[in-house]
């Protein structure tokens, strides 16, 4: 019930604001919406912590330890976002940025790109997944759009027709997976649901299934931002609104990464083999590298962030990939913790350029001076996402690390050859935006402070205490995708 | 209707999915490439309906009117409509190497043969045969997305995927479940809404709907 409550939440307020989305108060309806489905999506936790998974919708949706609490960090980041958009989106519409239309269209849009995720997360069947991933894509194209530029033009086209044609191969990956589970477990709904899937895994053709796995892996990893497949993730990222580039990057790359995981136990009950890991680890290393090589050029402030977020989704995936309790428990810490630091940096990266007029790195100065809190999460923050203790992605990258280094120790230079650059290009850029004296450009800004250090405060968390209930659903996890 | 009649009418229209979509690879003018698509939804809704009479599977009859109206004449509608809008209609693409086009073309369809053999002998479906069409459909849309350089032609490749993608579905396993066809409609209809839209910003801003000049977001600049 709570799990059907929360997806209705917001589909209904997606209607809402589609109608008064421009209304004044318009932003602090998005913030009730994404609050009441937070507030849900925690009761749904509860539930799952009290009595363990469940299903609901006639075995439409479900929830276990994997999924609840990438809900919960959805709907919670969701949250913050929204309150972060409140004060973010009033000072572009001073600008003439964005008229009324467009901020109807916004808030509708907002709401139903979360709605497109939570589903994802939810449902049970393999089909509805993928139709809520390119709802998903669909939803943000026009955001990332918004401002009409030509490069924002140019940036949601190629979002919308790399991410289109890349998730068609998922479909086609859909349609073989359907094709071996349907001789199982006959015509109809019942053979593309998770929960009847899992089961029968081992009984799966594993001839298809191979094939299967090639096509969902070319598919989702598009979403994912993998490279070779990963050239319109840095544009769709860096030129759309801020709280949009935070919310794609924070939890839409996780999403992704869910339903590649989820196929890729299907794959592994069925060959019995390391295939699919070992398709993960080579992707997963290949992001890395070309990731962090790239930070060294980038001039955008919002595209260097977004090329750390390939990295770091490569980090994950390799470690998935890599597979055993110690990898797969780091790559879900990560996926948690990079989310809530990426989402946190992205907030004060959209302040930084609201107060300088430029999302160019090079005219970002003297930020500490400017406005202090900004200055320092912005500093913290950058700190927490290239992995320095005692911040959550410290613990998930010495995890992964350690994994890497009993299970395969050749590749773990590559990884710290990764890390090491992308560690040296971030600092190098941010350095100089946080020190020095304010320039005359610069212009202070009323700032939404809170989503920031919230986020921040949870990261630091993470990396010195694990509260119990997320280490016992990782446990289940790694147990789940073993 | 016997079975292996069936099937091999079933046969037809694959050839004439395949042949379509080799048209669209190498049509210029823009309204000859809408027409292509029309066919082949065509062919698709026909292929569609035939299979769920001699199978007796009926969710697959509103799977075939839902490929009529949507690809047949909705879609089609919408893309006339949109061309007559920005006045592009005899608009003509210059198209570089069609013969180097066409062999790439041919190298999929027989690396889609290749690819589908072992499930084809998997099965024991009346479609089998067409799976391999069916994969050599989509390979040709990406091809199409691939080597054109206008917004509404690429729009037609990513349909004809699309297509290919549905006669994949019923060719390995006569149709994905109700629910998923469904939603894969509705999310093609917002795609249509998309695009619709976009068509105009491009237009608006680029001054033509080549995508060819959009080429400013390059790395190393």
């Amino acid at each position: 019930m709570t799990l059907l409550v929360l997806l209705g939440i917001s589909l209904s307020f997606a209607v809402v604001l589609a109608f008064l989305g421009d209304w004044k108060y318009a932003p602090e309806v998005n913030i009730t919406g994404s609050a009441a489905a937070c507030a849900t999506s925690i009761l749904l936790a509860l539930q799952v912590y009290l009595h363990g998974p469940f299903t609901a919708g006639s075995n439409f949706f479900f929830v276990d330890a994997f999924n609840v609490y990438l809900t919960v960090l959805t709907a919670f980041v969701s949250m913050t976002t929204a309150i972060f958009s409140r004060r973010y989106m009033r000072v572009e519409r001073e600008h003439g940025r964005v008229g009324h239309w467009r901020m109807r269209f916004y808030h509708a849009m907002y709401q139903l790109f979360i709605f497109a995720m939570l589903l994802a997360l939810l449902t049970n069947n393999f089909g509805v997944l993928w139709i809520s991933m390119e709802l998903a894509t669909l939803s943000t194209v026009l955001l990332v759009s918004l401002y009409r530029t030509p490069n924002a033009i140019e940036a949601a086209w190629k979002y919308f027709i790399l991410c289109g044609v890349g998730i068609a191969q998922a479909l086609f990956g859909t349609v073989l997976l359907y094709f071996a589970a349907e001789r199982l477990l006959g015509v109809g709904g019942e053979a593309l649901l998770w929960t009847n899937l899992s089961h029968i895994s081992g009984q799966l053709e594993p001839t298809v299934l191979r094939l299967a796995f090639v096509f969902l892996m070319v598919g989702y990893g598009t979403k994912v931002g993998l490279v070779p497949l990963h050239n319109w993730l840095p544009d769709a990222h860096s030129e759309g609104p801020t709280p949009i580039s935070a919310v794609l990057s924070g939890l839409l790359l996780n999403v992704a990464l869910y339903a590649l995981v989820r196929c890729k136990v299907l794959v592994d009950g069925s060959t019995g083999s390391h295939l699919a890991g070992r398709m993960l680890i080579g992707f997963g290393l290949l992001s890395i590298i070309v990731a962090s090589f790239s930070l060294l050029r980038q001039k955008d402030i919002k595209r260097m962030f977004s090329y750390s977020s390939i990295e770091n989704m490569g980090i994950a995936t390799f470690a998935f990939g890599i597979g055993g309790p110690v990898a797969t428990f780091g790559a879900l810490l990560h996926m948690l913790v990079h989310s809530l630091t990426k989402s946190a940096i992205f907030f004060t990266v959209g302040h930084a350029s609201q107060m300088h007029g430029t999302q160019e790195m090079e005219r970002i100065r003297g930020l500490i001076k400017g406005s202090p809190v900004v200055g320092w999460a912005f500093i913290l923050g950058t700190m927490a996402l290239v992995g320095m203790p005692p911040f959550g992605l410290f613990a998930s990258e010495f995890l992964i690390l350690t994994a890497t280094i009993k299970e395969a120790p050749f590749l773990a230079p590559i990884i710290l050859l990764g890390l090491a650059v992308s560690f040296a290009a971030i600092f190098r850029r941010v350095q100089p935006m946080v020190t020095g004296v304010v320039p005359p450009w610069q212009k202070p800004l009323k700032a939404a402070h809170l989503p920031v250090i919230l986020h921040m405060a949870l990261v630091l968390l993470l990396g010195l205490y694990l509260p119990r209930f997320l280490s016992d659903w990782f446990h289940t996890t790694v147990e789940l995708l073993k | 209707m016997p079975v292996s009649f069936a099937a091999q009418i079933n046969s037809v229209m694959a050839a004439l999915i395949l042949l379509t979509a080799f048209g669209l690879l190498i049509q210029r003018r823009i309204l000859g490439l809408l027409h292509l698509f029309a066919w082949q939804g065509l062919f698709l809704g026909i292929s569609t309906a035939i299979v769920g009479y001699v199978t007796g599977v009926h969710h697959l009859f509103v799977s075939s009117i839902l490929t009529l109206t949507l690809k047949v004449v909705l879609l089609p509608w919408i893309l006339y409509a949109l061309i007559r809008k920005l006045n592009i209609r005899k608009e003509i693409e210059t198209l570089v190497n069609i013969p180097a086009t066409m062999l790439i073309g041919i190298a999929l369809v027989i690396f889609s043969y290749h690819l589908t053999a072992p499930i084809t002998q998997l099965s024991s479906l009346v479609t089998r045969s067409t799976l391999a069409v069916a994969l050599a459909t989509v390979m040709l849309g990406l091809l199409m997305m691939v080597t054109r350089h206008h917004a509404v032609t690429q729009i037609i490749g990513f349909l004809a995927l699309e297509n290919g993608l549905f006669f994949a579905a019923t060719s390995a396993t006569y149709g994905m479940p109700m629910v998923v066809e469904l939603g894969v409609a509705l999310d093609l209809l917002i795609a249509a809404f998309i695009f619709g839209i976009f068509f105009f910003h491009i237009n608006t801003t680029f001054d033509s709907l080549d995508v060819e000049q959009m080429a400013k977001l390059k790395e190393g600049d």
